[in-house]
């Protein structure tokens, strides 16, 4: 109805919208962004001129004011129509302005563009958008775990307690997690570090995981997906000034996650290289190098880790964790163990080690001095629930006091959300044998489990049959990171048009092809190389169809750019 | 600093790679305390000239945190005196739980705006469409209303993948966010509000951090300051003094209703001179704690002041539907912006916040909140959608709250009757207890209230006599803390102290 109005008023405002509005910018340099010189006219003051236009910052309509006939406001005496805004973009943290999250980019924005595009009718060489740009498994079809929602469905609404075909362990299991919320409701807000029955099983949860490695529940919080915590830690330990200033270790390739954080926090990225010709092992010579030469420019405070690897998909060694944890030990950093994948291990002879276990396992001289937080989620492994933004971080050895500064930071937050812990819950306490679920939860996971093995292989052995596409196997995780040749003529395109080599090649494709990857550059890589990141999430037939489609893009590619 | 302890000896700058720094120059003196305990042992490292500290035991201290430093805005942050209380009911609700005997059978806690945990029943029909939504096997059959069922059908053909667990997009699941955007317009008379300026968050406050994250640059010089009334809810302040902004307080008056005034506006603005850039403008309305509404002229009189101070407003509007007297009005800043029309309706640059924590919904732990940003620089908006886009998403299940929230079942809707006799039910009770509220509390001696017209809280002030106040200051405490402790041992009843929410010196409240 509101829409109607607006449109039938609109032609009233187009006078007020035409006449514009000057602003002169007496402060500030005025970037490039403004047209260098002068007046900048704004169009702020009505509702847009074309309706799909999606230019975001449209603001308020004077419509109501004419057409109520209230009185116009006078304009001040100093002119202060002649201004700019408040916030502007030499106003605003300078931090934000680093911030790029290449997961959600400028590609995936022109893929919902194109979507859009096809909604409406228009022709594209392509029927559909395949989105591989994200671990969202739930959004490539596969299906959620019935227990979990069952459960999910009840807490909701307790009503359905009564209804005879849930079964009794969903129940109990709803009973349960209901009479641990304030009110028996998943509406109330829990302690801002979790609900404390979900906090216990996490915890015994950890244990069973790392054979009996003891794990105190006061040590977990409870987050809003993982990289809640993960941005919680950074802001933590993120300070100092000048040469002094913190800096974070971070793999490269990375998730941009951290390098969005950091550049928010203006932190120092610290980069290490994983070394690809080894399957994207981890160096520690070149973890050694990395803080020497930042040791003269900032104080390394942190080391992170992602442990199955994003976007790599390797899965490290015990060994390699323990030089890792040795590491951290000697040069005193703070670990962060990004281990939301897991139960996501699908080479042969590839087994998940958890940083704390190792570290356990390694005496005392490490147990109880080496500080780590590890953090896990609901969005992956086979679950995939990411929707429900749950999540947990566990703490070892972190002193009393910053602890406290801790649970201060997180109050903020208020608490993370409540179905989104009870999901949690669950994760870590599944169906157990004899109970009426346990078998079809099984079954769900290990088919789950199975086809992302058998996908990680499929897109192993094709993408190494292209000449050009060189791709190390996916070990962990859900993605492929293959290194790709870019003829130089395409470099040099992408070059005259502002672009990195990758992005070019990924628009190319997207436009082309419908398929939507992630260009290695949004993830860090050696120079000179150039990668994509490539979810294995589409079923099993559409990643057949979808790793051809690539193939055959990048043979068209190498040939019209050699 | 504490990490150079490690490797250093008097004033010899040391390249150490055991203790890892170029630059040291600690003498055992300013070696924290607990270190000077110790005793020194050679390095073990090569090219290390320092020292190396070893325990008396002679093991190797490395069980000094890495972190002993840490930001400092987040060790600025206000611990909460509320949490000394939390603390206590915990205990207390054990010893009740082990039997110990008590004057009182449970603690009642209305320190929280949590309608859910006071005992308000959540919403049938909401409950129902986040069932079917988590498991769509309950919509075959009619175990559902049907305006349930295509309610939830429509929300999941939104979700990517037709499931609540797939990520949405970052501002939020288009569909809800246009509805949002609708919302809004109905509530404004018809102001235009544009989808790609509303950005769904886990949470109204957790937006309002994301604004103040663009609006405050830690490293400014001058620092960046933002109005903050007094009294206001705790969360806003620590988030303020965690981003390292500069809290600049204005008073509400209490004599009036907890009025707003610009001439104190004016005051803080002032105040503020030398101290830091004041850059925005923090406004609760409904107020939290205080209870008050302000009047359409004063929403204006403080746009008016906004505009002419070059203000950035952040109106945090979520008790917006708890409006109790007959005669107030809720007028959305928004609103009353574009009602003034040219040139100040397209000027002034707006954030107004909204959740489904609070009203009638109440569902404050799915964490669904949004935020509309109004008259932003379009270059600066490129950047919040990338730092909004850091999150991933709100909850999905919060979304699909909002949702319902912005629509709930209309006349002729299978729910309705009983979504109608759900909301009368709350809004009943809550209009009888506001009423309660103003008549025994004020009936009390040493207390007096002003009229609570919305909002989710009564704020009362409270006369300590002389003694209490000596008490409280002998048991180290700020006098209404220790008012709300004794409260808590002797009645079960859990409150928060005024001192959490800031007050004029000399005056105690509750909330």
């Amino acid at each position: 109805m509101s829409a109607t109005r607006v449109q039938l008023l609109s032609p009233r405002t187009l006078p007020l919208l035409s006449s514009g509005r000057v602003a002169l910018f007496l402060q500030g340099g005025g970037g490039p962004h403004r047209g260098g010189v002068g007046p900048r006219f704004r169009s702020l003051t009505s509702p847009p001129l074309s309706c799909s236009s999606s230019s975001p910052g449209r603001a308020l309509s004077s419509l109501s004011t004419t057409r109520r006939g209230l009185p116009k406001e006078k304009m001040s005496e100093n002119g202060m129509m002649s201004r700019a805004k408040v916030l502007t973009i030499d106003t605003m943290n300078p931090t934000v302005k680093k911030v790029e999250y290449a997961v959600r980019g400028p590609i995936v924005q022109r893929a919902v563009e194109l979507e859009r595009e096809l909604s409406e009718g228009m022709k594209k060489p392509f029927a559909e958008v395949i989105k591989a740009n994200i671990g969202d498994a739930h959004a490539m079809g596969q299906q959620p775990i019935t227990f979990f929602r069952q459960v999910l469905a009840l807490c909701s609404y307790p009503e359905l307690l009564s209804d005879s075909t849930f079964p009794e362990d969903a129940k109990s299991r709803a009973c349960r997690i209901l009479n641990s919320c304030g009110g028996n409701s998943m509406g109330a807000y829990s302690a801002s570090q979790g609900i404390e029955s979900v906090r216990q099983d996490v915890a015994r949860y950890i244990e069973r995981r790392d054979g009996g490695v003891p794990c105190d529940p006061d040590n977990i919080y409870l987050t809003t997906g993982a990289s809640d915590g993960i941005v919680t830690m950074l802001k933590l330990l993120v300070c100092g000034e000048g040469a002094m200033r913190a800096g974070v270790m971070i793999s490269i390739p990375q998730y941009p996650l951290y390098s969005a954080a950091l550049a928010e926090l203006s932190a120092v990225q610290i980069n290490y290289y994983l070394n690809e010709e080894k399957c994207w092992s981890l160096d520690i010579s070149e973890l050694q190098r990395a803080l020497d030469e930042a040791r003269l420019y900032c104080n390394p405070r942190a080391l992170c880790i992602i442990n199955p690897g994003n976007p790599t998909g390797q899965v490290q060694s015990r060994e390699c964790i323990e030089d890792v944890i040795r590491f951290a030990a000697k040069e005193r950093l703070f670990l962060m163990a990004d281990e939301v994948y897991q139960d996501n291990v699908y080479a042969e002879g590839c087994q998940f080690h958890s940083f704390k276990k190792v570290l356990f396992e390694m005496g005392p001289e490490y147990s109880e001095t080496v500080e780590l937080a590890s953090f896990h989620s609901t969005s992956k492994c086979y679950m995939g629930e990411c929707g429900f933004r749950g999540g947990y971080m566990e703490i070892i050895n972190m002193d009393d006091d910053v602890k406290a500064q801790l649970t201060k930071l997180l109050s903020v937050r208020l608490c993370p959300p409540v179905p989104g812990q009870a999901l949690m819950d669950l994760v870590v306490n599944p169906p157990q044998p004899g109970e009426p679920s346990y078998e079809h939860f099984i079954k769900e996971r290990t088919t789950t489990l199975s086809a992302l093995a058998e996908k990680a292989k499929l897109t192993e052995q094709v993408l190494n049959t292209v000449e050009g596409i060189r791709c190390n196997p996916v070990q962990g995780a859900m993605y492929s990171f293959p290194c790709i040749t870019i003829p130089e003529r395409a470099i040099q395109e992408a070059k005259e048009l502002g672009q990195q080599p990758d992005m070019f090649y990924c628009m190319k494709m997207l436009e082309e092809t419908g398929i939507c990857l992630v260009p290695g550059s949004g993830f860090g890589q050696k120079e000179g190389t150039y990668h994509f990141r490539m979810t294995i999430l589409p079923p099993t037939d559409k990643l057949k169809i979808l790793l051809n489609n690539v193939k055959a893009f990048h043979q068209s590619f190498t040939q019209q750019y050699s | 600093m504490l990490k150079m302890a490690y490797s250093v000896r008097a004033n010899i700058p040391l390249r150490c790679k055991w203790a890892g720094t170029t630059r040291c120059f600690l003498t055992s003196e300013r070696l924290p305390t607990a270190l000077q305990r110790t005793n020194f042992q050679r390095s073990s490292c090569s090219d290390c000239i320092g020292l190396r500290l070893v325990s008396n035991k002679g093991r190797k201290i490395t069980d000094m945190s890495v972190l002993q430093e840490i930001s400092s805005n987040v060790r600025n942050m206000k611990q909460l005196e509320n949490s000394v209380l939390a603390r206590r009911t915990t205990q207390i609700k054990e010893e009740l739980r082990q039997g110990v005997r008590k004057s009182y059978k449970e603690v009642i806690d209305v320190s929280w705006g949590d309608p859910h945990k006071a005992g308000v029943k959540p919403l049938s029909f909401v409950r129902q469409v986040l069932a079917a939504c988590l498991y769509p096997q309950l919509m075959d059959g009619d175990k559902l209303m049907v305006d349930v069922r295509q309610r939830a059908q429509r929300l999941l053909r939104a979700c990517t993948g037709g499931s609540v667990g797939s990520y949405s997009a970052t501002a939020g699941i288009p569909e809800i966010v246009q509805r949002v955007s609708e919302f809004i317009m109905r509530r404004d008379g018809g102001v235009p509000s544009h989808p790609e300026n509303i950005y769904i968050c886990p949470g109204s406050q957790w937006a309002l951090t994301n604004i103040l994250t663009v609006l405050v640059n830690p490293e400014a010089s001058p620092r960046i300051g933002v109005l903050t009334p007094v009294p206001c809810h705790s969360t806003t302040v620590l988030s303020l003094t965690a981003l390292g902004a500069v809290v600049v307080p204005y008073y509400l008056r209490e004599e009036s209703g907890w009025a707003l005034e610009v001439e104190e506006l004016q005051r803080a603005l002032d105040s503020a001179k030398g101290v830091c850039n004041p850059l925005a403008l923090y406004v609760i309305n409904p107020g939290n704690p205080a209870g008050y509404v302000q009047s359409r002229k004063s929403v204006q009189e403080v746009i008016r002041f906004a505009a002419e101070k070059r203000l950035f407003l952040l109106a945090d509007e979520v008790y917006q539907e708890c409006v109790y007297r007959e005669k107030t009005e809720f007028v959305s800043y928004k609103r009353a912006l574009a009602e003034m029309g040219l040139p100040l309706s397209d000027r002034v640059e707006l954030a107004s916040f909204h959740t489904a924590s609070k009203s009638l919904m109440g569902e404050c732990g799915l964490r669904g909140g949004y935020v509309e940003l109004v008259n932003l620089d379009p270059a600066v908006m490129k950047h919040v959608n990338s730092l909004f886009s850091t999150n991933a998403c709100a909850p999905v299940l919060g979304q699909i709250a909002l949702d319902v929230m912005m629509n709930p079942p209309q006349p002729g809707d299978p729910s309705y009757h009983l979504y109608m006799k759900e909301t009368q039910h709350i809004r009943t009770s809550v209009a009888e207890n506001v009423k309660r509220v103003d008549e025994v509390i004020n009936s009390l001696p040493g207390f007096s209230c002003q009229l609570v017209e919305g909002g989710a809280f009564a704020f009362p002030r409270l006369f300590l006599p002389p003694k209490a106040t000596k008490r409280a200051e002998e048991a180290g405490m700020q006098p209404d803390t220790f008012y709300c402790l004794r409260l808590l041992e002797e009645a079960g009843v859990l409150l928060s102290p005024g001192t959490d929410y800031g007050q004029k010196e000399g005056t105690y409240h509750i909330r």
